[in-house]
């Protein structure tokens, strides 16, 4: 079993990806991006997009819904936090367990229809979750504002031990606060192990019969296989996945609003997944890295930084430069995003890793041993 | 003949597509062991009749019964748990996933059922089944390509991967629907001869064919379908003699 | 009580009609071009926002500073005058009051152009690509179209006036002979349902006594085969996603002066129109436009006090709940055929 319990290839990656996220604090200090709470970030968004490609990536199933289970998540962390304790373990937990509950009711009503309908009736399920959310459920949503932390929450069973905050609550791990760093690596130890289930998936015969339904379905029916139950595991699995990242959002900065479950909210985690390489594995969390750091630089620059920047050009020319770019940062910088996204749609549709994959190709052809070892581990 | 080895029984089928008669009082008896072939003209009902068979189609009256079992009304899957596979017209393949893998998996349907969640074993350790698919790769003269994309494998290729596809299964019944279409003569004959092995084995096969060479020297039995009818029943040679075969089909298309 | 249950019939109306006009184009696209068209509420967004900068040039103004006179505010005095006023004097003044329909005018040529390069642009590209990638790229550029749109306009909804003569309401209980003013009905949401009724019907017409449409109409029976015949249906199919943009872009016209225009107008409607194009069948039109006005209206009446008072909330989501049980008691719609994307 050792033996075969991973393959090297799998554990290199695996160690590779490892390092890579716990040095995160180091290497993207250079990039302006080294602080908790854009890591945070990094690390919620990279496991909502690894589960989200359990679904999309392997079944090829494009759910319009994931935002839902997201939400649904950051509210029962919230309400963990409220009713029992700011522990964050059982929020997590309750999270996980919520989530797929929800996940399994609204996949198994969803996969009984395939290709755009699937999608329509995802979108269908989130839609009403979120218009409930802001209306009739606002007894456990909170509606608007929000569901947040108050120092009269009852915490059961904070109380029972005698534990009492002084101050505005905040979510705790075995009694030490999770903010800053500390809740940097808290994420990250979920984010690898999401990572670690997710290759551990992605190469067992049951990855296999995922791709497989992608590829041909019939073929599936037609070979013995029963494809909903399949499906519909990739779809809770990928649920959970989806409900952690949210409980990990409610850790982090415990308010839990209904905007998280809108439908572009789970547009927002398709095109992570795009954008980095459906069916990859480190592709969809690239994906998500991509986005939220640029989402943090481009809306943060305003029209001063940029003079600043285009300072170098004659007057007129750096003003309308400056007019232009501001157009693409700032608030604008989803306008940046949806061009990136039909750029990459268009010619990219492998994302980002089939890019590296083809610069690799082409290297290896013209043979730079140098080059080769550089672009490899990216694989 | 004894009723008793009858192992596939399609008893008085009829396949309506809106107002076309696809198929029509359908009756088919195929003993256990033998290889039956089914010849006629192009949009005979040829397909369809085994579309009928694999639970693809549900027939609009009548049913078929395999080795006791009633198929009709059954998903396709448990049909083919039951024992039964197909090749197809068209190769129904998984055209994105490496040959190995296209065979390996009808391995897993026959080993752990319609539904396993076995997400945390490798498919490294895998290594029964990865050694009977290459060894049936093997069989069909494919192993160097195995590491190939199913996709990118000439067409002739691609029907000999099914075929290996389905007989990994061990099927009890094995369903062909053209098997040969397309291929070269060279490959018609690799596939031929692969047949004949198999039959050797004792597999009950229902054998679609346009090449009389193919029909005649594999089938046991043959039934002669036009316009979604049987006009004609019987071994080899009492069908090569029937008149009204020669000029439905032989003597229309050939 | 059959006044309640009238009313509300009528109030789903209007809402009923922008939803079929979307639905009708997204239908459309479908059945012609097969491709999922994530970006026609955008299409629907532009039509409103052509009306918005119809009424900007309209309405523009200059400004002079009269020294000799003081503002109450004691200020030099600002005298504004009108342009279109002034060049075209009372016809100027019209025109301005008249701005949204008027509109219509200029955003036919406008989305027919918009339609068509995006037709040949990109989504040409796509028509062999799997439905994900056309959902995936069409979605990205209604994202562009709507931050596009933001960045121009701003955030906040720009309210569009109706003419004056039609911002009163029509007294349709009396018009069926009932008591006067127990149904009234306001005049421009009576005219939006005249005007999608025509476009309807003209879109029909279209396609059923033209050889164009006959064309279009075999093509999204059975494409191989029109292809066969050596027709050329590509140009054909262009044209279609050209009347396709320019039958949202009118609807978005139109519903101005109903719901004030902002960015996300179009994504509000977008996923609506899809659930009812799904609901009415997909690339059925008939479907599309009964689904259309039959949600507007059910909506309406999920939306009375009496009905939330027994289903609380159900006014919040009575539209996806339909799309659901239709999608999982008869996968093919209302009046669709059957198989249809069901790979
Ligand atoms: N799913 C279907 N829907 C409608 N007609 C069909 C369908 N499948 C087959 N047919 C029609 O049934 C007839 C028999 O087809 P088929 O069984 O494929 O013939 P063949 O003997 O060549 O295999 C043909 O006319 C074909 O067009
Ligand atoms: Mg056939």
């Amino acid at each position: 079993m050792p033996t075969t319990f991973m393959s090297r290839n799998d554990l290199l990656l695996f160690l590779g990806f490892t390092i890579v996220v716990l040095a995160m604090p180091i290497w993207l200090a250079p990039f302006g991006a080294g602080y908790p709470d854009l890591l945070q970030r990094f690390m919620i968004y990279g496991i909502f997009a690894v589960g989200f490609n359990i679904l999309f990536g392997l079944t090829g199933y494009l759910s319009f819904g994931h935002a839902a289970f997201f939400g649904v998540g950051s509210y029962t962390a919230v309400w963990s936090f409220k009713l029992l304790t700011l522990d964050a373990i059982p929020a997590m937990v309750f999270a996980v367990i919520v989530s797929a509950l929800f996940a399994l009711v609204i996949g198994f009503l969803c996969l009984r229809r395939s290709g755009i309908y699937f999608s329509i009736l995802t979108l269908a399920f989130a839609q009403m979750s979120y218009n409930l959310a802001y209306s009739v459920l606002t007894p456990i949503t909170n509606g608007e504002t929000g569901l947040q932390l108050t120092l009269n929450d009852p915490r059961v069973l904070d109380a029972a031990i005698g534990q009492t905050f002084v101050g505005q609550p905040v979510p705790t791990l075995f009694g030490q606060q999770l903010s800053g760093y500390a809740g940097f690596y808290f994420c990250a130890g979920f984010l690898i192990l999401a990572f670690f289930f997710a290759q551990r998936i992605t190469g067992s015969p049951f990855g296999m019969m995922l791709k497989s339904i992608k590829s041909n379905q019939t073929r599936m029916q037609f070979t013995g296989f029963n494809t909903r139950p399949y499906a519909l595991s990739a779809f809770v699995i990928s649920g959970m996945y989806a409900g952690l990242a949210g409980a990990l959002l409610a850790v982090t900065d415990p308010l839990a609003g209904a905007e998280r479950m809108q439908w572009t909210a789970s547009g927002e985690v398709v095109l992570m997944t795009i954008l980095g390489g459906v069916g990859t594995l480190v592709g969809p969390v690239i994906g998500a890295w991509i986005i939220k750091y640029f989402e943090n630089i481009l809306s943060a620059l305003n029209d001063n930084i940029l003079a600043r920047f285009w300072s170098f050009l004659p007057d007129g020319m750096a003003d309308f430069m400056v007019t232009v770019t501001s157009k693409f940062v700032g608030d604008g910088w989803h306008l940046t995003l949806g061009l990136l996204f039909v750029i990459i749609v268009i010619f990219l549709p492998g994302g980002i890793m089939e890019g590296v994959r083809r610069i690799a190709a082409a290297v290896r052809r013209s043979g730079t041993p140098a080059a080769k070892t550089q672009t490899q581990p990216a694989e | 003949m004894a009723n008793s080895n009858v192992v596939l029984h399609v008893a008085d089928v009829h396949k309506r597509f809106g107002g076309l008669h696809a198929l029509a009082d359908i009756d088919l008896q195929v003993e256990e062991g033998q290889t039956h072939a089914i010849i006629g003209p192009n949009g005979a009902g040829k397909s369809t009749l085994l579309n009928v068979i694999i639970g693809k189609l549900a027939p609009t009256s009548g049913q078929v019964v395999f080795d006791g079992a009633i198929l009709t009304g059954r998903k396709p899957y448990q049909i083919n748990q039951l024992g039964i596979a197909r090749v197809f017209q068209t190769p129904e393949i998984f055209a994105d996933l490496s040959v190995l893998h296209n065979v390996m998996i009808p391995a897993f349907a026959k080993r752990d059922g319609t539904f396993t969640l076995n997400m945390l074993r490798s498919l490294d350790s895998e290594t029964g089944i990865r050694q009977e698919a290459e060894h049936m790769l093997e069989d069909v003269g494919m192993l160097n390509r195995k590491d190939m994309q199913a996709a990118s494998l000439s067409r002739g290729d691609k029907r000999r991967m099914e075929l290996a596809m389905c007989l990994i299964q061990h099927p009890r019944l094995l369903l062909l629907d053209e098997p040969t279409a397309g291929m070269s003569r060279h490959d018609t004959n690799t596939t031929i001869e692969l047949l004949k092995k198999i039959k050797s084995r004792g597999m009950t096969k229902v054998i679609i064919e346009h090449d009389m060479h193919v029909v005649f020297s594999l089938a046991d039995k043959i039934s002669v379908l036009a316009q979604g009818r049987i006009i004609a029943d019987g071994t080899p040679d009492e069908v090569r003699g029937n008149p009204k075969v020669q000029e439905a089909y032989l003597g229309g298309t050939h | 009580m059959f006044e309640v249950i009238f009313l509300q019939f009528l109030n789903g109306l209007d809402k009923g009609a922008a939803y079929a006009l979307i639905a009708l184009g997204l239908t459309l696209v479908f059945g012609t071009l097969g491709v999922v068209n994530f970006a026609h509420g955008a299409l629907f967004m532009l039509g409103a926002f052509c009306a918005v900068t119809v009424r900007m040039f309209l309405t523009m103004e200059t400004v002079t500073i009269d020294p000799t006179k003081l503002s109450p505010w004691g200020s030099p005095l600002e005298v504004r005058e009108p342009l279109v006023q002034a060049w075209l004097g009372d016809f100027g003044a019209v025109l301005v009051n008249y701005s949204v329909p008027f509109s219509i005018l200029i955003t036919i040529p406008i989305m027919l152009l918009v339609g068509i390069a995006l037709e040949r642009g990109i989504i040409k590209h796509f028509y062999k690509r799997p439905h994900a990638e056309q959902i995936l790229v069409t979605f990205g550029l209604a994202i562009v179209a709507q931050e596009v749109i933001k960045s121009i306009f701003g955030p906040n909804p720009i309210p569009q006036p109706m003419p004056t003569d039609l911002r009163g309401a029509a007294d349709i209980g009396a018009f069926l002979g009932m008591q006067a003013n127990v149904i009234t009905y306001p005049l421009w949401r009576l005219i939006y349902f005249v005007f999608s009724a025509v476009v309807i019907a003209g879109v029909f017409a279209f396609l059923q006594f033209t050889t164009f449409g006959m064309v279009v109409r075999a093509g999204m029976a059975d494409r191989e085969t029109v292809g066969l015949l050596g027709i050329n249906i590509d140009r054909r199919f262009t044209v279609m996603f050209g009347l396709a943009a320019v039958v949202a872009g009118m609807a978005g016209v139109m519903y101005t002066p109903l719901l004030p225009p902002n960015y996300h107008l179009g994504m509000d409607f977008l996923v609506l129109s899809f659930v009812v194009v799904v609901v009415g069948g997909m690339g059925s039109l008939p479907g599309a436009v009964a689904a259309g006005f039959l949600l507007g209206i059910l909506q309406s009446f999920a939306s009375m006090t009496q009905v939330k008072a027994i289903v609380p909330g159900i006014d919040q989501i009575i539209i996806y709940l339909v799309a659901v049980v239709i999608l999982l008691v008869r996968p093919r719609g209302l009046l669709g055929r059957r198989g249809v994307m069901e790979s």
